[in-house]
């Protein structure tokens, strides 16, 4: 026991002291440079633009996690789920010439993409699912990015408690022919817990960044200002805006 | 000359800071989500081959339960590991540290001698026969500087999609991200028990003098 104690003791002294200094703005500036440093790593090595691994049907994982918010509890997203969702529409505007409101039947009318690839979750555990969709950058196209566009930010219906869910991503992801607003998964309409009736899929990044529910996408110069300037929900509560990691 | 070259000191330290942050802060990452799977995908605790404990506050960074102050933690470290891990098997390769210290000859490896190095163990002696290290020192030192902490770098990488997008033959090395993770924690744990090892067998054999050697260098004469 008293070994123990020691070993307990001297854990609780590394810890305690990381801690603190896990506290202090110097060591903020030390993660945001590793960060950079990661997602500098990941554009730099292998061919562009890098491409996600897609499955086969026979990997496909029988039953696909929800996580975060699996429900939106109002009784209009619930009116909206039982009949298709016929009056829900995504809204494309800020950086753009011309500022779009697509109803689920534009989208689906748009030219659509199947992929089957892995959701990696920032705790560590992984399911395959086959997404369908326009690229996002199909959308985007249609809309018109005004040159200042830098950010691509992703409004969704969800949030935990008043704080509403939201997410970014720079426009190399954006673009990135592997990036769908998916409105299907493994061929079914997107069940409520993955996110109906439309979520993005960002395959080279973790889950949270896979916003759900998506309402609008704004196209912007900068993520200061925006709820809390971290670039999405988890970012504003410590989590890296670079999920690649 | 010295028995250990700066860079090998250097490295030890730094090394040993970054391996003792990465360990706490991923038993932290760990307790995000507790179960072990093969493959290339899981998430339901049926599918796992193994189910985790959970780690107390005084064995992780930080003390209290935080998925993204870990994170942080680990990947800061994961960039000094890995770096400072390449420079020294650069260098120990350039200097000849490797041949010399840790190879050996042929003859050295024979069965027999191999059999005379345990026997020696077990009566907790402890001198090298010629060199710096006895064989099963070597052995050991050889089996964490090439295989566990390379396989560390590598399976932690496999867990990053944005690398996996990268590097695609990754995830073919380990046969998926899933078993990726559960080698990175089986590996973890064989760090530990060869830090436990190699602590014991220094606090066994001169402890003073093998730990200021290792930050003062010492002198190699002293110990032919």
């Amino acid at each position: 026991m008293k070994r123990r104690n020691v070993l307990a003791g001297l854990g609780a002294l590394i810890t305690g002291g990381c801690t603190k200094i896990g506290q202090t703005e110097w060591f903020g500036d030390v993660v945001d440079g590793a960060e950079k440093l990661s997602r500098g790593a990941h554009r730099m090595l292998g061919a562009r633009p890098t491409m996600a691994r897609e499955f086969s049907v026979a990997d496909i994982s029988p039953y696909f996690r929800g996580n975060g918010n699996t429900e939106i509890d109002t009784d209009t997203y619930r009116a909206q789920l039982a009949s298709g969702f016929p009056d829900w529409r995504l809204e494309v505007r800020g950086l753009v010439d011309r500022p779009l409101s697509l109803s689920l039947e534009q989208i689906r009318a748009l030219p659509q993409r199947t992929q089957i690839t892995r959701h990696d979750c920032v705790e560590g555990w992984s399911a395959i699912g086959q997404w369908t969709g326009p690229r996002l950058s199909t959308i985007l196209g249609q809309a018109g990015l005004k040159p200042q566009a830098k950010f691509a930010v992703f409004r969704c219906a969800d949030s935990f408690g008043k704080a509403p869910y939201y997410e970014s991503c720079d426009l190399d992801d954006a673009l990135h022919p592997q990036t769908l607003i998916a409105h299907q998964l493994n061929g079914e309409p997107l069940p409520e817990r993955n996110g109906a009736p439309l979520r993005l899929r960002i395959e080279r990044q973790l889950g949270y960044k896979h916003a759900k529910y998506l309402t609008a996408i704004e196209l912007v110069d900068s993520l200061d200002g925006i709820e809390g300037g971290g670039g999405g929900y988890w970012e504003d509560r410590g989590y890296q805006w670079y999920a690649g990691v | 000359m010295k028995r250990h070259a700066i860079s090998t000191r250097i490295w030890h330290w730094l090394n040993l800071l970054s391996v003792a942050i990465l360990f706490m802060s991923g038993l932290n990452i760990s307790n995000a989500h507790r179960h072990l799977y093969w493959g290339q995908a899981g998430f339901q605790p049926h599918e796992a081959w193994f189910h985790v404990i959970r780690f107390p506050g005084w064995a992780t960074i930080p003390n209290y339960y935080s998925l993204a102050a870990a994170r942080d933690w680990h990947v800061v470290f994961a960039w000094i590991f890995s770096l400072s891990l390449l420079l020294f098997l650069i260098t120990a390769l350039l200097n000849g540290h490797f041949r010399r210290d840790l190879a050996g000859r042929r003859e050295d490896w024979r069965p027999s001698a191999i059999g005379a190095d345990v026997r020696k163990h077990l009566r907790l002696d402890f001198a090298p026969t010629e060199g710096k290290y006895n064989l099963l020192q070597k052995a050991a030192y050889a089996v964490v500087i090439f295989i566990l902490l390379p396989l560390m770098v590598l399976t932690g990488l496999t867990m990053s999609p944005g690398m996996d997008a990268a590097w695609p033959f990754l995830v073919d090395l380990f046969g998926g991200r899933q078993s990726a993770r559960s080698i990175h924690f089986i590996v973890a744990w064989a760090l530990l028990a060869f830090f436990v090892l190699h602590v014991v067998l220094v606090l066994l054999n001169k402890p003073l003098k093998n730990l200021g050697d290792m930050i003062g260098g010492g002198r190699l004469d002293e110990t032919a």
